[in-house]
């Protein structure tokens, strides 16, 4: 069957892996949307932006801020930055949250998608200023260089540990959601958010804090990116798009529904650069207009 | 069936176009803002009448652009045929993109257009006729109907504002048919427009269409302005700033959208030499000062500030 | 009607004014110039990709051009001015300026224009409106070939030289199989054309070829097809920002150094950005390097106290192409373009940057290339010591002959 396709199964393997990786960056983002959309009902545009920023603060604390405070030994490693650039980039969307998105829910949720673009393409356009278009290198930290002899190819030991953290990250987010009381009243707010209120919880608080986590979730894929590819403030842009389309095939009815279409979405890519690379950049919107045709919700949506 | 106030905003626009030139405006300047305002007229028709916002109207815009281009070029089709050949292939793509966009509505619909067109960005790159990255360059620009020579600045300046202003005035009709009334329900109460025995999907997909269509021809008059057709009229920045021109000119408004592409491409042209990466940031900052406190646009402010003042003197 | 009379009054106004007799005779004194000045425009990329190579670097050597001209003239020759702007790597954008300059400013040539798709927005602009324009930083074949005019020159490099000088070099070291990495839209296929016509030509084979899309940012898919595919040298027929992720991901995947890599688009900045580790041990080809004799030295230094960067060959380009463009003006006597052109022709480009070059009809300046090598890390003495000089490749040797060019100025 192999030789009919033209291509050894180590070879296959190997792209299956590397589609996977891909598509678990896939995965964490559309994930975080759909966390933001399933409380706040708004598309968040800057999404790409907040991954971008992710991985420019990993990139700040590693190489700049020891400059900036006259003490070059002073750096924030990888795996602190891990931890960090998520949590700032999410008190910065938290501010966000309060002092503008805010005031828009009572208005058409196209206020919001447009309230989002604007910010993405002020942050990007900051970046862009004091950084530059041609991209900052970062280094992969020390334990993870090298690669692993898996038989079938060298799996750099860096990628492997990319789909180990995000899908940990994503099934941890989907338990959180899934089955534990503090998941259980977020989706109750998601349903019906005045009944939850009248209930005592504080659905405003709910709401901001969720802006966050889906914030701090694309500030998470932004890190884990910063080694494989270049930092730089057009990297979030053109992927926001194709996550999009992703979500878009998902539907963003559900937690489980975003990481699956995500990561399965990422091995289809691979496919396409194996057997037609001509087509892997549009694939995914391919994709998105057969779902269309035949099922106008989205794989795992329902329509609201 | 023209309201005097409309009238009056007409005698304006119809007076400071044929005028502008005349008073040492750089015409080419000129002739690039009335194609984007042509081009926000038309997303208008969609967003601020039907309450559909596409976020890929680049793709019409650009489309055309390359078609007009090539066939005039390449094919040696005189500037009108070329004109008109674009705004069909943009029209066609529109009903494509449509009879897909329409099947869910809101941020969807959105997100939809949005990918649509970033996937027709990509067949330009690789697509050979246009010429990649390098774009399609060095258009002539020829002679109108075979009698109005078009590489003389002026007569060209005629022509794009002829041109804007047949589009802008079929717009104007389009949204003050019944045709309008209808789509105008649609976007208040689709449930209602539909129980009235309404074909919702129907009305959507021609205004869609008629969207597309006009963009089209703005792509390709600018196409012809310049001479040149690149990636920069497909990519979805465009889509955003023309998204960006409605809104500040003002949603739903008949003059907005005109407004709107002169204050941001006059904003544009006098600040990228000076402020350089800057632009974007402020592009950005004039997005959500209108999301946030300015919604019904400059336009729209000023047709509430002048209903204020009329109240009072009643 | 009413424009015309407007007009004819404005003439008989202009005329009459003691102004224009001013102007009258200041032309008399020196050459004829259009409008008493000799303008000169820099268009270039000041915010995006180029910045680096091009930008600020070519401004500043434009301007380095012209103090140094009137030095040498002492002031008496006529007046010069500079202009520049940021064309954002959009061909919209810079055929735009052109025009404006041209039609509002009396700009009478344009030079550095990095990246193709503005060099060839703004050619057809320049031929129309009777203006030069002088290529520095564009790659493209095409500025030479189908879509060459009679009023540009293509001053410092194309994708034929670097990818015959890198070509060539690389498969008699024996990477004689070779598999390509492709950008997937017309440039990159052009230089994929262009390098395989070479290997076959000096006896390699061609594996193959995988199209990625553009711009790209994951890489290892494509890396591991020509990883299987077994070859020797894996070409990067790509530029900017994929081609320096292909060369770190290839790190990555444990691709180099069993395989190696040629760039075939690539400058020092590339080099600069990425370090001598990932990059060691590659073959490129260059139409200028800052440390080849003293005369580049020289110049390079003084290039580097005031940008605090060696210069790259775009940049070194503008100053020498600026330069001859002065002089011409000054030996015809006029900034007309026409004359202007033809004096130029006839006089071959002797500098620093290149010895006894001459432009040929189709607007190519024929100069040495250099094929050089990215020395390792230790060999390394100084910032920006970079290169061994592996060859000088002859003018005739490096640019696309005659016979091949598509240009119809060389039909004649």
């Amino acid at each position: 069957m192999f030789e009919f396709l033209g291509i050894t199964p180590q070879a296959l393997y190997s792209q299956l892996l590397v589609g996977l990786i891909n598509g678990s960056f896939y995965a964490v983002l559309s994930l975080g949307l759909a966390v933001i959309f399933g409380m706040l009902n708004i598309i968040n545009f800057a999404h790409g932006a907040q991954y971008m920023m992710g991985a420019f603060i990993a990139w700040m604390g590693l190489t700049q801020l020891g400059g900036w405070l006259g003490d070059s030994t002073l750096q924030i490693n990888y795996w602190a930055m891990l931890l960090i650039a998520p949590l700032l980039t999410a008190a910065i969307g938290i501010a966000i949250e309060r002092t503008m998105l805010s005031r828009l829910y009572k208005l058409d949720h196209l206020y919001g998608l447009l309230l989002t673009f604007g910010l993405a393409l002020i942050i990007e356009g900051l970046f862009r200023y004091f950084y530059g278009v041609s991209g900052q290198p970062y280094e992969i930290p020390e334990v993870l260089q090298g690669a692993l002899n898996l038989g079938f190819m060298f799996l750099p030991k860096y990628r492997a540990w990319v789909i180990v953290a995000s899908l940990s990250v994503c099934f941890a987010t989907w338990y959180m959601i899934e089955r534990t009381k503090l998941g259980s009243y977020l989706r109750a707010g998601t349903e019906n958010p005045r009944l939850v209120q009248a209930f005592g919880i504080n659905v405003p608080l709910m709401i901001t804090l969720t802006y966050g986590f889906g914030v701090a979730l694309a500030a998470f894929a932004g890190v884990l990116a910063a080694p494989i590819f270049t930092v730089s403030p057009l990297m979030g842009a053109d992927l926001i798009i194709v996550v999009f389309a992703v979500v878009v095939i998902g539907g963003m009815g559900s937690i489980l529904g975003s990481i699956v279409t995500g990561l399965g979405l990422g091995l289809i890519e691979g496919l396409t650069k194996v057997f037609y690379s001509e087509a892997s950049a549009v694939v995914i919107f391919v994709i998105m207009v057969i779902v269309l045709l035949v099922r106008p919700a989205g794989l795992f949506g329902r329509e609201r | 069936m023209v309201t005097h106030r409309a009238a009056l905003g007409f005698a304006a626009l119809l007076i400071a176009g044929l005028a502008a030139p005349q008073f040492g405006i750089y015409p080419t300047f000129l002739m690039k803002c009335w194609c984007f305002a042509l081009f926000a007229c038309a997303f208008n028709l969609l967003i601020g009448y039907a309450g559909l916002l596409s976020f890929g109207h680049a793709a019409f815009f650009g489309a055309a652009g390359y078609i007009a281009g090539h066939a005039i070029k390449v094919w040696g089709w005189s500037p009108e045929c070329g004109l008109l050949a674009a705004t069909a292939f943009a029209a066609a793509l529109g009903w494509l993109f449509g009879s897909l966009a329409i099947r869910r509505a809101g941020i969807y619909f959105a997100m939809i257009t949005l990918a649509l067109a970033q996937m027709t960005y990509f067949a330009w790159i690789q697509l050979k006729f246009t010429g990649g990255e390098d774009g399609l360059q060095g258009v002539p620009r020829g002679e109108m109907f075979g009698m109005i020579d078009l590489t003389d600045n002026m007569n060209l300046y005629y022509v794009v504002f002829a041109i804007f202003l047949a589009g802008f005035f079929l717009i104007y009709r389009t949204v003050h048919s019944p045709f309008g009334q209808v789509l105008k329900s649609i976007r208040e109460n689709e449930p209602r427009a539909l129980s009235l025995g309404y074909d919702v999907a129907r009305y959507k997909l021609l205004a869609f269409v008629l969207s597309a269509a006009l963009s089209g021809l703005a792509g390709a008059t600018k196409t012809l302005v310049f001479q040149l057709a690149s990636l920069t009229d497909a990519h979805w920045h465009t889509s955003g700033e023309v998204v960006l021109m409605t809104l500040l000119g003002g949603l739903g408004t008949v003059f907005g959208p005109v407004v709107g592409a002169f204050v941001v491409i006059g904003l544009q042209n006098q600040l990228a030499d000076k402020v350089g990466s800057w632009v974007q940031v402020i592009m950005g900052a004039i997005f959500v000062a209108c999301v946030l406190a300015f919604r019904r646009g400059i336009v729209g402010e000023l047709m509430a500030l002048m209903h204020r003042i009329g109240l009072r003197r009643v | 009607m009413n424009k015309r009379l407007i007009a004819a009054l404005t003439a008989v106004i202009f005329a009459a004014s003691p102004l224009s007799a001013l102007a009258q005779a200041k032309k008399d004194a020196g050459p004829n110039l259009s409008d008493g000045v000799v303008k000169i425009g820099v268009l270039t990329d000041l915010s995006g990709l180029y910045s680096d190579l091009a930008g600020a670097g070519s401004i500043l050597a434009a301007k380095m051009a012209i103090e140094d001209f009137q030095a040498q003239e002492k002031g008496r020759a006529f007046k010069i001015e500079l202009v520049s702007a940021d064309h954002q790597n959009k061909g919209d954008v810079a055929s735009n300026k052109a025009r404006e300059w041209f039609e509002r400013d009396q700009v009478d040539m344009i030079t550095d224009l990095v990246t193709t798709s503005t060099a060839l927005a703004v050619m057809p602009v320049a031929k129309e409106k009777n203006r030069i324009t002088m290529v520095s930083g564009a790659a493209a074949t095409l500025i030479t070939g189908k879509n060459c005019t009679d009023t540009n020159v293509h001053y410092t490099y194309d994708t034929y030289a670097l990818a015959n000088g890198t070509g060539k070099a690389v498969v008699k070291q024996g990477g004689d199989s070779w598999f390509f990495l492709t950008a997937d839209y017309a440039f990159g296929h052009a230089l994929e054309k262009d390098t395989t016509a070479v290997v076959l030509a000096n006896g390699g084979k061609v594996l193959g070829s995988v199209r990625h899309p553009f711009p790209g940012t994951d890489f290892s898919s494509f890396l591991l097809k020509a990883q299987a595919s077994g070859a020797k040298v894996i070409g990067l027929a790509n530029a900017g920002t994929d081609t320096t992720n292909s060369i770190k991901q290839a790190a990555e995947f444990g691709i180099t150094p069993k395989q190696s890599l040629a760039g075939l688009l690539m400058f020092i900045t590339d080099i600069h950005s990425l370090g001598l580790k990932a990059t060691q041990g590659m073959y490129l080809t260059e139409g200028f390097y800052w440390d080849i004799n003293d005369e580049t030295r020289t110049w390079s230094k003084r290039f580097f106290e005031k940008h605090r960067r060696m210069p790259t060959m775009v940049q070194a380009g503008v100053y020498s192409s600026t330069m001859h463009y002065l002089r011409a003006v000054k030996a015809a006597g006029t900034d007309e373009a026409k004359a202007v052109m033809a004096k130029m022709k006839s006089t071959p480009v002797n500098d620093f940057f290149a010895k006894n070059a001459k432009i040929r009809d189709d607007g190519r300046l024929v100069h040495d290339f250099y094929l050089l090598q990215v020395k390792k890390p230790e060999e390394s003495k100084t910032p920006w010591d970079y290169y061994h000089v592996r060859q000088v490749i002859p003018a005739a040797e490096a640019v696309m002959p005659v016979a091949q060019s598509e240009c119809p100025l060389l039909k004649k």
